[in-house]
């Protein structure tokens, strides 16, 4: 008997093994190629440190690698693994890192690379040269000092522990610079590439294409599996879908609409994959504090109390790029509201009827009219803009209230935030990471990004909280309560529907997994392309 | 004949100076400036220090006369200076889209010429026919349909008949003569066509006037055969006018192909054109503005000479 199920259970291994075989065979990646990837947005400069468009990421992010990485095969894009760094330890009171640093990597000149290189690096994000931009000094405030005690180890001293620290040295941006160089000329790398990543530089031809070459020293034995990559810069919308459907695109990397994907699959049948994702973009309502009758709390909450925002992204999931409700966290995520939690919150609740009763009561307790009007301004961008303010109107009138939409056009529309010349605006808001830090500090008092204009000394001292917790779930509980100061007891802004990344690509496109930013997952080192 | 080519010189002078003024001050009366563009970005979230910081680098601090006078300065010398969102000096920008602009103005002219001149010629000499009315109709559909539309519709043909889409990257003609064709006769024939619709109608008119001046009559009652009438006597008094719509819609070639660039994505200097103003790139907006009108200005004087060459009545003034 024993034998008899002894040999069942062989054949069913046996079995089992021969189905899954083809299919690791299949996925065995593919040496050569060239993968042809459309870029909407352009590289004003090459130089990572200083810029904040996805038009640099993705045709410059192969030629470099960063201290870490945030795991390319995670879908969640929130898991920081090693990059240059081999390992790391972190000091019991969290204020000392210690990263080991690979062996026998060099740069494209083939020099090699040391902490030294870390070092002048992260120097020249936290404190750049007179004379030298770097957007991103404020994020790390906490850190005293880098140093590179020998060849091999870079230490960063804290002043306070913060957790998201490792994830910002995840940054897609922190380019590691060769130390010489930067030490030469600290503009050097505004005009030039020189990295140690996977890809040396070939050409760029300004508003036209990008391309790179397979770096044959690369450190990661056996990477990259492409001989090289090209990125076309394509700005029109139809001209970028034309690309992928006739064939001349394998993929662009940042997303299209749903109507586009459609258009695409429908046209090319099993030659697309669509790879779909929560994004971690958000467009929400700013109340500006101090115009009437904004400033009274119980008007903006009855504005979002308003908002039916399930079934706002069943139907808006069909035509723009929304489609989950969440919190103030990428559902799907570490930090995100759990579905019961976020039910709790004002304008959350799935009983519409009874928010806008509700929502009702709470405009007349605040002596607003029936049929109040005001003006809501909105950015000129179709994707997800329009559609979303077109709802929110629809939405504010079930409650009695008579809203009248203006469209800013999108390069007008930062500097009108910035003036505060808004009563009610669409605000919007795109993290690189999933990290509570990066996307709640724009909702602290003294933020440059606090378009609102409120002073919350309790949401403060949450972030700050949150911002210094070492312990997940102590960071998890300050977090729930920030959120529903932010989008219930205050109504500070009102959240509307998560974006939704939809990448509708080649088939012949492997190795490559979407996560919620389109700042991540670009060094294409372990993109390979299929017959 | 020198008095008059001088004169004409010299004006485009003052014409220059008036664009300069008034691109200069009217760009800056749109709301945002590129300092908050590009450093802005996507998250939005930059401190007034840094902002101020990078608006004293490019000289947005100073007074607004001063940056003029500066920039004047330099376009004298011929200095342009840096873009704004780029960093990377004007003339560099301009030359990388130049030879595009330029190549797909000469197609589209050509295929304009081309057409419209012939079309043009028949339709007067066979006026009220149907070879005039189906002449007029295909001029008129020219003039009613937009180039970006007509170039949707070549790229909507090609992906679905032939499955086949012109390259998305230009290639200079002298590199691959082959590619750069394929990715540029499409937006040159959606082009060319609404060009040739204006230039059609223009040849019709001109020729069916000078067909009825004395000296045509006169031509005829000599009994010059009609080969000789139409090439010698009324095809280049009728070419004056038609001669200067081609050249006009020639210079607003060069950067006004705006939307259809985008159709196929071109990286000429409309597409740079667009992008400029987005970006609110003050310097790139100037310098093409300034380009362009140069273009316009240039081919109205050629035009000038043109003109004395070709009617004795300005040779002789």
């Amino acid at each position: 008997m024993q034998r008899r199920s002894g040999l069942v259970l062989t054949l069913i291994a046996a079995i089992v093994l021969a189905a899954s075989l083809p299919a690791t065979a299949q996925e065995t990646p593919r040496r050569g190629g060239e993968l042809t990837f459309v870029v909407p947005s352009q590289p004003p400069t090459y130089d990572g440190h200083q810029e904040e468009t996805f038009g640099l990421i993705h045709p410059v992010a192969p030629h470099y690698n960063t201290l870490l990485r945030v795991d390319p095969t995670d879908k969640t894009g929130t898991k920081p693994v090693g990059d240059l760094a081999e390992s790391w330890t972190i000091s019991k009171d969290g204020l000392v890192y210690t990263f080991k640093l690979r062996h026998g990597v060099k740069f494209h000149d083939g020099s090699d690379m040391t902490s030294k290189d870390v070092k002048a690096s992260y120097d020249k994000i936290m404190k750049p040269p007179a004379g030298v931009k770097s957007l991103r000094a404020v994020a790390y405030q906490t850190v005293t000092s880098v140093e590179a005690p020998d060849p091999h180890t870079v230490v960063f001293k804290l002043k306070w522990p913060e957790s998201s620290f490792l994830l910002n040295l995840a940054s897609p941006w922190n380019f590691i610079y060769k130390a010489d160089i930067i030490a030469k000329d600290p503009k050097w790398y505004e005009t030039n590439v020189m990295g140690t990543g996977p890809f040396t530089f070939v050409e760029h031809v300004k508003g036209s294409h990008w391309v790179g070459k397979k770096n044959p020293n690369y450190w990661d034995k056996g990477k990259p599996y492409l001989d090289g990559y090209r990125a076309i810069f394509i700005s029109a919308s139809a001209a970028q879908v034309a690309a992928i459907r006739g064939e001349r695109a394998h993929i662009q990397f940042r997303g299209f609409s749903p109507p586009e994907r459609d258009q695409l699959v429908q046209a090319l049948g099993n030659k697309i994959t669509v790879q779909e994702s929560p994004w971690d973009c958000l467009n929400f309502v700013s109340f500006h504090h101090e115009k009437k009758p904004f400033d009274d709390k119980r008007v903006r909450r009855a504005l979002s109390l308003a908002l039916d925002r399930y079934a706002g992204a069943a139907a808006l999931s069909k035509i723009t790029i929304v489609k989950e409700v969440g919190g103030v966290q990428v559902p799907g995520t570490p930090y995100a509201t759990p579905p019961a939690e976020l039910e709790k919150l004002a304008g959350y609740g799935k009983d519409i009827n009874k928010n806008r009763a509700e929502a009702k009561r709470l405009l007349k307790e605040a002596g607003v009219p029936d049929g109040f009007s005001f003006t809501f301004k909105n950015r000129g961008i179709p994707h997800p803009y329009e559609p979303v303010g077109i709802w929110l109107i629809d939405q504010w009138r079930q409650i009695g209230l008579n809203v009248k939409q203006e469209f800013i056009e999108a390069s007008a529309y930062h500097p009108m935030l910035k003036r505060g010349d808004f009563e009610v605006a669409m605000d919007f808001q795109c993290g690189f990471i999933v990290e509570p830090d990066l996307d709640l500090v724009r909702f602290v008092s003294t933020s440059d990004a606090n378009y609102g204009r409120h002073k919350d000394a309790v949401i403060d001292d949450l972030y700050s909280r949150q911002a210094r917790a070492t312990d997940i779930e102590e960071r998890k509980k300050v977090i729930r309560q920030l959120e529903k100061r932010l989008l219930d007891d205050e109504a500070h802004v009102a959240y509307t529907i998560q974006w939704n990344r939809i990448i509708p690509h080649s088939s012949k496109v492997k190795g490559w997994t979407i996560t919620p930013s389109h700042y991540l997952n670009n060094q294409l080192d372990s993109v390979w392309l299929a017959e | 004949m020198l008095k008059y080519l001088t004169k004409r010189f010299f004006l485009m002078f003052p014409t220059l100076l008036g664009v300069a003024i008034v691109t200069f001050f009217l760009i800056r009366v749109i709301p945002g400036d590129v300092v908050e563009l590009r450093m802005g970005g996507e998250s939005g979230a930059v401190s007034q220090e840094m902002l101020a910081k990078e608006r004293a680098r490019f000289g947005l601090d100073q007074p607004l006369w001063k940056q003029f006078v500066v920039w004047v300065g330099g376009v004298a010398r011929l200095d342009f200076g840096r873009s704004m969102w780029t960093g990377a000096p004007i003339w560099e920008e301009i030359k990388l889209r130049l030879s595009l602009s330029l190549q797909v103005a000469i197609m589209a002219t050509v295929v304009a010429v081309l057409l419209a001149i012939p079309l043009g010629v028949l339709a007067a000499l066979k006026q009220d026919t149907w070879v005039d009315y189906a002449v007029r109709i295909f001029s008129i559909a020219g003039l009613a349909t937009p180039s970006f539309w007509l170039g949707i519709v070549f790229i909507l043909m090609l992906l679905i008949v032939f499955k086949w889409l012109p390259p998305m990257v230009y290639t200079p003609f002298w590199q691959n003569p082959w590619q750069n064709m394929q990715q540029l006769i499409w937006p040159a024939l959606a082009v060319g066509y609404r060009y040739s619709a204006v230039a059609t109608r223009m040849t019709r008119s001109a020729m069916l006037e000078v067909l009825r001046e004395d000296y045509i009559r006169t031509a005829r009652a000599k009994g010059l055969v009609q080969k000789l009438i139409l090439s010698r006597h009324a095809l280049k008094n009728a070419m004056l006018p038609v001669m200067t719509v081609v050249a006009l819609e020639f210079a607003f070639l060069i950067g006004g192909l705006v939307v259809t660039e985008q159709v196929f994505n071109l990286n000429g200097l409309g597409l740079l054109f667009v992008q400029a103003v987005a970006h609110r790139d003050y310097t790139l907006i100037q310098a093409l503005v300034m380009l362009v009108s140069g273009c316009f200005i240039v081919v109205n004087f050629v035009m000038d000479i043109m003109y004395a060459y070709l009617d004795p009545r300005i040779r002789y003034r």
